[in-house]
């Protein structure tokens, strides 16, 4: 049950247009793997191909040593489960949860203990005589997952699957497939454009966008440590400032944000600031920057509550137009209201040439 | 069980109007319908069947009444086999592929819509008769074609092409692919896929697309007039058997066959229609 995805160089062309570039990854075994990014960054598309419904063009897929490239649909086990449930209208829960075992031909008295086992899995067991129609939206695509793994697939896709719900049946869900995971351990494979999502239920997060692969990673490191400017802007909310190498760091008129000792002296770049990365101290407070030279000072220009957290929108002093957007507990607020000098200092900068951002953009 | 009414109690001042105005609507359109369709079908019924019983077991003895009710079956049958299997394939790769010339394939099946049948007609005799671009191949291996049964059932075939690919299409569309995608990932064969999936969820719209076949071929008369040549008790169909008993003032014959032409259909379109009432609402649908 716990045999690793791999994907090889796969790309994928619709006409002219290139929906999957040269995409490579290698998801664990036993474990989720997110492919996560935006609408169109091809991430459905390397789904459908590892469960043969759609063909690459070229590479190759791997489920442990055995190469599912050439094999047909039926052949490769998978298990699928559609943002639209998909489940077949015309048949009842039970019908739905026994067809993948009714197809390939097992014994009736094995296909009911089955069934009922799945059934009492996804708790439905009183649903079994309903159709598809007189159910939620969660309970059907809980069918659809039932349905998905009633053959014992070796691996198992999700596509957005909780892409049609509302927030609520989401978040039980979510937890719901975490759980389930945990007890089953099958390699799955999850595509979502919800980077909460990702983070949350995978243990290895692959970022896509524009059909290419950007960073692969532990959700820890795709959030702490974007390789590129495009995971640092998707993945989790960041203040984009940018301004010029100087001395290794960016130079946003007389604010500088450490950390670009890697960027060509006098280039222009981008850094990324996470809102609670951004540190406030009354003015002329010592406050706890590493050395003076990297604090400023900014003006307040708006507080609002988000519960715990307070949400500071801080314009910067002497550099511009530059605007900052911090997330401070409320407990270390300090009194900082609309309107108030406060010192600032930025935690944990990424920065990036200017180049690399326009050409991601 | 008290059902609710459609129509709220107005008793506003002007709603008394408005009711007036809505059923003056309603009524034009019964009225509209009833005469139109209803009327000459009343029409056709009152006459057939004032002639007595025994005129109608007469009418249903007679040699040429019935070989041309067994060449209307004949071509009927043969014609909804065709249209069906190809019908419901070509809907099926007009919905799910993508190929060069698809709007093409999609505007040409509605062309028998557009043609007068004496024209598709002329189109057989042009193919097929003396002299004809295909007429040498066949007359060489002594199959005759036109005037014979041949190109009765082709034209027919010609004239019903778009009424199941035309009633399956929307379904499939609606239907979307995901189901045959989802079956096909849990080990289902094409064939499999096709018999499990997507024929029960196409059944509906397949067998209204086969009932209005059905009707049609019973009915056309146009194009099979200019291909049959008129052979009494050769290649009559029921259709041709009306049209030469009016010529020849048999009117209660050709009465009491077009009324049994038109039972056949209407018997037909409504049983499906209630079939698909009383099945779907079994399983609790609107």
């Amino acid at each position: 049950m716990s045999t690793p995805i791999v994907v090889e160089q796969l790309t994928k062309r619709f006409g002219s247009f290139e929906a999957v570039s040269d995409v490579s990854f290698t998801a664990r075994g036993g474990a989720i793997t997110a492919l996560l990014g935006p609408s169109g960054s091809g991430k459905s598309t390397v789904l459908r191909m590892i469960a043969g419904l759609e063909t690459p063009n070229e590479g190759r897929i791997w489920l442990g040593d055995v190469e599912l490239t050439p094999k047909s649909v039926q052949e490769r086990r998978v298990g699928f489960v559609f943002q639209h449930y998909a489940l077949f209208r015309h048949m009842t829960v039970r019908q739905n949860v026994e067809f993948g075992l009714a197809v390939r031909k097992q014994s009736k008295s094995d296909r009911t203990a089955r069934v009922d086992e799945l059934l009492e899995l996804v708790h439905l067991t009183h649903f079994a005589k309903r159709y598809p129609d007189q159910l939620s939206g969660g309970q059907r695509q809980r069918v659809a997952l039932a349905r998905a793994l009633a053959p014992r697939p070796d691996v198992l896709l999700l596509d957005e699957p909780f892409g049609a719900l509302d927030a609520k049946v989401r978040q039980d869900l979510r937890q719901w497939l975490d759980e389930l995971h945990r007890e089953l351990g099958v390699t799955s494979l999850l595509v979502t454009h919800d980077q909460e999502e990702a983070l949350e239920l995978a243990n290895q997060v692959v970022v896509m966008h524009e059909g290419a692969v950007e960073q692969v990673g532990s959700p820890g490191e795709i959030y702490d440590d974007p390789k590129t400017p495009f995971v640092a802007g998707f993945v989790g909310s960041a203040n984009v400032l940018h301004g010029v190498v100087r001395g290794g760091h960016v130079h946003l008129g007389a604010f500088r944000v450490p950390g670009a000792e890697h960027l060509t002296e006098g280039a222009a770049a981008t850094a990324y600031v996470r809102p609670h990365d951004v540190r406030i101290a009354p003015k002329g407070s010592n406050g706890h920057g590493r050395d003076g030279a990297d604090r400023a000072l900014g003006r307040v220009e708006r507080v609002s509550s988000l519960g715990w957290l307070a949400r500071l929108t801080i314009r910067l002093d002497g550099g511009g137009d530059h605007m900052l957007v911090a997330h401070v507990p409320q407990s270390e607020l300090d009194g900082a209201a609309e309107g108030d000098l406060v010192s600032v200092d930025l935690r944990n900068p990424k920065a990036f040439d200017h180049e690399e951002v326009r050409a991601q953009e | 069980m008290r059902t609710p009414s459609l129509l709220p109690d107005v008793s506003l001042p002007g709603g008394g109007r408005r009711r007036l105005v809505r059923g003056g609507i309603v009524a034009a359109c019964i009225l509209y319908v009833g005469i139109l369709l209803l009327l000459p079908l009343v029409g056709i019924a009152y006459t057939a069947l004032e002639s007595g019983a025994s005129k109608i077991a007469e009418t249903f003895a007679l040699p040429d009444v019935r070989h041309a009710f067994y060449l209307t079956a004949v071509i009927t049958v043969i014609t909804v086999v065709v249209t069906t299997f190809f019908g419901v394939v070509t809907a099926w790769v007009l919905v799910r592929q993508r190929f060069l010339g698809k709007s093409l394939l999609n505007a040409l099946v509605d062309l028998p819509f557009a043609l007068s049948p004496v024209t598709v007609g002329l189109a057989a005799v042009i193919l097929f008769g003396l002299g004809g671009w295909l007429e040498p191949f066949f007359q060489a291996r002594g199959i005759q074609i036109l005037f014979a049964l041949p190109s009765m059932v082709l034209v027919t075939i010609f004239i019903c092409v778009p009424f199941t690919i035309r009633e399956v299409v929307p379904v499939l569309e609606e239907i979307g692919k995901d189901e045959e995608d989802a079956a096909r990932t849990l080990g289902a064969s094409i064939m499999q896929t096709w018999r499990k999936v997507t024929m029960p969820n196409i059944r509906w719209g397949l067998l209204y697309g086969i009932a209005l076949t059905t009707a049609r071929a019973i009915g056309e008369i146009g194009a099979v007039l200019i291909v049959s040549g008129l052979i009494k008790g050769q290649t009559e169909t029921a259709t041709l058997f009306i049209f030469t008993a009016i010529e020849e003032r048999l009117y209660a014959e050709a009465y009491i066959v077009a009324l049994t032409l038109a039972a056949v259909s209407i018997v037909l379109l409504v049983t499906i229609e209630t079939a698909r009432h009383r099945i779907e609402g079994r399983k609790g649908r609107t």
